[in-house]
Formats: C-alpha cells, structure tokens, sequence
C-alpha cells in the first residue's frame, strides 16, 4: 500500500505496443458448460473497443475476466508483460489499480458524499487507516476536485450519492475510475440503465476521457448504433465466441445476424 | 386464434367464444396434503397441551380476588422508599446494561464478521463464530447472572457480564447478517480498484452496515435496561435487589414504587432509542 500517486497522465506505450492480449481464454461458471469458448483478441493501445453481443454470451465475463472479479478457467491475459490470470494476492491488487472499471448499476457507495466515492478510486494507493481518518494526499484531493470539474458536478461534492440521478451517479463512477490514473478502463454496460439522452452524453464523457488521457477503453453495450457511433473498433461476440472482430464500418448486417441470430429485428 | 395485425407484430388473440376452461392450483397436491398437516398438528398439539398442563380450576377462579388483594396492598404507593432504596439502585441497574451492551458489542463485533459469509469466506469459521452466538443466545441473561455470581459473587460486576454475554449473541447475529446484506456491488468496485480488504471493509460494507449497526446497539441497550432490572433477583446487582427484598418482606407499597420506577426508565428508554433512530439513516 506503499506505491506512490502515479503521474497525472500515464503515458502509454507509445510503440502501438497492444493495451492487451487475450489468448485462449476459456470460463466456465458451471464444469462443461462453457461461457467463453476461448477468446482470443488484441486490444490495441488507443480506442474505444465495444463489445456487443445478445445476452448472456459473456461479454461481461470477458470484461470481468480481465480484472479478475470474474475467475478465468483457462488462458492469459496480457497486460502490459504481467499474464493478470495468473496474479494472485498482493500483485493482483497492484495490477487491478491500474485499471479502472465502470459499472452498469454504478455501484456507489450511496451512504458516503459524491467527494468519497471518488476519492475511493484511491484505495489501491492510500492506506486503509489514512482512508478511515480521510487523510488523503493533497494531490488526490486536487485531481478529484478536477475530474469533478470536468463531469460537471464540482457542487455535488458534499452531497451523499444517493441523492444524484442515474447520468449524475454514472459520472461519479466514472470519476472515480479515472481517479486510478489507470493504463486501462474497463466498462460493463455503462449505458444500460441510463436513457437515451444520458447515454449518448456518458459516451461522450468517456471518449474525450479516453482521449484526453490517451487511455484505451473496452466497454460492453447493448446498443448496436451506439457502438458503432462511439466505438473505434468493435468486437461481436456469440454463443461464448468472437464472431466479429474489426471497425465499426466492417459490422454489416450479415455480421449482425450472425451476432444476434435472426433477421426481423434488422428491419 | 385470430391473427390480428399490429404494427410490425401480430398480436394472437384467444378466441373467446370457444373459451378452454384451464386448471389452476396455488399448491400442488403434496403441498396442500403438508399444510393441512401443519394445522392438524396446531390443533392437535393445542388440544394437548390443554389436557396436561392441569390448571387448578379453584385457584384460576379467585384469581381476581388475588389480584385485587394484591393491588390493594400495594396502594397507596410508598414514595419515600424511591430516594432511600430505588434510586441508586435504578442508577446501577442503568449502568449494568450500558457496559454490559458496550462489552457485548465489542465482543459480538469480531464474531459478527467471522459469521457473515461475504466477509469470511469460509463455512467453517462461519460456522464456528454462529455456534458461538448462538450459545450466547441458548441461555437465559437470569442462568447467564447465576453462573457469573457463583463465578465473581453477588454484585454488578456479576449483572455485568450477564447482561454482555447475554447479548454478544444477538448483536452478533444481527449485524453478521446486515453484512450479508450489504450490496455487492460498491464493494466490487473497489476490489477492481485494488483496495485491500481492510480499506474495502471500512470504506465498501460499513458505510451500508452503519445505520443497522446503531439500530441493533440501540435496540440491545434497550433490551439490556429492562433485563437488568429483574438480575437483581438472583443477586447481581441493580434495581432487582430492591424488587426482590420488598417482596421477601411483603412490603407491597415499595414493591409497586420499584415497578412504576423500572416502567419509567423503560418508557424513557424506548422514546430516546426511538428519537436518536430517526436521526440515523
């Protein structure tokens, strides 16, 4: 718990060395039945990669897979030279900092003030007895004040998270990821509870994020022409495989029945 | 069925006039045969239970006499007797159930999170930390008061420890299951920001937890209060002592002092745990 606050903009590799590679990677929640029939993909350094597919074809294993709130059954994960499913203990936590993750639910800490749950972000770094007194490092407390600014809730600093609307909880979550500094941001329907209005604008906030901070993102949705308005490359998944693997301009409509099944709903 | 078309869909329609009559049942057969059991075996148990238990009908009938003797010897209500002998007594009792539910909490606090499952993830010690509350909780705070006066000698030391092992296993229980309760969700988003799992419980599950914790403490001091006050009966100190010797003397005016005194604070009790309640969520 000793690492120091990374710089505030991590470079990333800047020889287009891949974010990560996904080689061979296999789940299975129940023995013999199969979630993810072996993965692979490179993600590259820059972008924002979607992954769409129907329901329950993994798409949120694959995501939880790289962090490891989901346990891979088999194959690796590359990041940046460390193979994550292999980590364990100290090593995984120090590898899970540096990825940041945004959820479908938000998941706040609604007791806790807006300020908190983006503080939070920090734990991976501060200590649990400087986090219990809320001595963070000034520095930390500056860059929360910024990503504050930037998702336009800097009034809402003191104000419990329970009391924000869904758009207005999702950019604390997002806050609080960026928070990490991570080399990496993950998210898994971040757009599912939101309306269609909210939604657009959190894809918005999270591309100029990504672009701003040059950090690459995987994200899973739904929504196809969401995806293909936001995403720079995207990736169809089916029956617990990569059907489609490319840019948005590649998704045709065979794809698109390949990926979901049936042609009605295309019309 | 008639297709009728709406839209991009078809919308089927049963045909009303040759309407199909199709069976519906809340239980299946078995479950229905079980619960007619359950209240055969109500009744039965009742119609037993009235057979044994012997009631003597001629001291059921002049019950009420008692009671009117006995109410008639309590009036009029000594009130001298409260500044002589309840008054410190009633502090003490006071004092009893506070530390003994300040011990109780910080003993039950460990075995809290031992018990709950989210916490602990393993059945073992889960289930270690459950046997040990629910001991706690198998025997009576007067047995538990018995067993520490024999232990420490007649006193509030004895009522003490009484009334905190007494309770270890409710605030236990309770709050290892407000654990379990907490939503997953914020504690998973800080796993997947690295947070060890000291800084994941103080900053993911207590925040949730908080505002049951304060309830469950609340509501156990109010428990204690008015379980403290008849320990004095088997020697352990507070108000009991004071209820205990008025009846052994038949002093009835002191005895009816002493009950108002206890339902006073246990009024007073329930108002102030109801008020700071309110405040916390």
């Amino acid at each position: 718990m000793s690492g120091k606050p990374q710089p505030a903009a991590p470079v990333p590799p800047s020889d287009g060395a891949p974010a990560l590679e996904i080689r061979g990677l296999r789940k299975e929640y129940r023995r013999g039945v199969p979630v993810l029939r072996g993965i692979n993909l490179t993600i590259a350094a820059r972008g924002i990669t979607a992954v769409i597919g129907p329901s329950g074809t993994g798409k949120s294993t694959l995501i939880r897979c790289i962090n490891r709130l989901v346990e891979p059954s088999a194959g690796q994960i590359f990041f940046h030279g460390l193979d994550l499913a292999r980590l364990r203990g100290r090593a995984l936590r120090q590898a899970r900092r540096r990825i940041g993750m945004v959820f479908q639910e938000y998941n706040l800490v609604e007791r806790l003030t807006v300020m908190e749950n983006v503080l939070s972000g920090r734990l991976g770094y501060v200590s649990p007895f400087k986090a219990w007194l809320r001595k963070y490092p000034q520095e930390d407390i500056d860059t929360a004040f910024e990503l504050l600014d930037t998702v336009g809730l800097t009034q809402f600093a003191n104000q419990r998270a329970d009391a924000l609307s869904g758009g207005q909880r999702q950019r604390v979550g997002i806050a609080r990821a960026v928070m990490q500094q991570p080399e990496l941001l993950l998210a898994d329907e971040p757009t599912s509870s939101l309306d269609p209005k909210t939604s657009v604008e959190i894809m918005e906030l999270m591309v100029s994020i990504a672009e701003s901070r040059r950090i690459p993102v995987i994200l899973n949705i739904h929504n196809v022409p969401l995806a293909r308005r936001f995403a720079t490359h995207i990736i169809g998944m089916a029956d617990g495989t990569v059907v489609y693997d490319g840019p948005p301009e590649g998704l045709t409509e065979d794809y698109l029945k390949q990926i979901y099944g049936g042609e009605n709903w295309l019309e | 069925m008639k297709r009728i078309p709406y839209g991009r869909f078809e919308v089927f329609r049963l045909n009303t006039t040759a309407a199909v009559h199709r069976e519906w049942r809340r239980f299946t057969p078995t479950q229905r045969l079980a619960r007619f059991a359950l209240y055969f075996g109500t009744v039965f148990a009742c119609v037993i239970s009235l057979r044994t238990v012997q009631i003597i009908p001629e001291f059921l009938y002049d019950a009420p006499e008692q009671v009117a003797d006995l109410l008639r010897r309590m009036w009029p209500i000594e009130w001298a007797f409260y500044p002589k002998g309840v008054h410190e007594a009633l502090i003490e009792t006071l004092h009893i159930a506070t530390l003994g539910t300040i011990l109780a909490i910080l003993m039950a606090l460990p075995l809290g999170l031992l018990a709950a499952s989210n916490i602990t993830p393993s059945a073992w010690l889960n289930y270690f930390a459950k046997l040990m509350l629910v001991s706690s909780r198998s025997v009576n705070s007067l047995v538990w008061a018995l067993l520490f006066v024999a232990m420490f000698g007649p006193g509030a030391l004895a009522g003490t420890m009484a009334i905190a092992f007494r309770s270890i296993g409710f605030v236990g229980k309770l709050f290892g299951e407000a654990l379990e309760e907490a939503r997953p969700g914020p504690v998973e988003a800080l796993k997947a920001a690295g947070a060890p799992r000291t800084s994941i419980f103080i900053k993911g599950y207590w925040p949730q937890v908080e505002p049951a914790f304060w309830a469950i403490a609340l509501f156990r001091w109010d428990i204690s209060v008015r379980e403290s006050a008849v320990l004095g009966l088997v020697g352990a100190g507070g108000i009991g002592v004071a209820l205990d010797d008025a009846i052994n003397f038949f002093q009835w005016e002191r005895v009816a002092t002493v009950m108002l005194a206890i339902l006073a604070v246990v009024i007073a009790a329930e108002i102030l745990v109801t008020r700071i309640r309110a405040r916390l969520i």
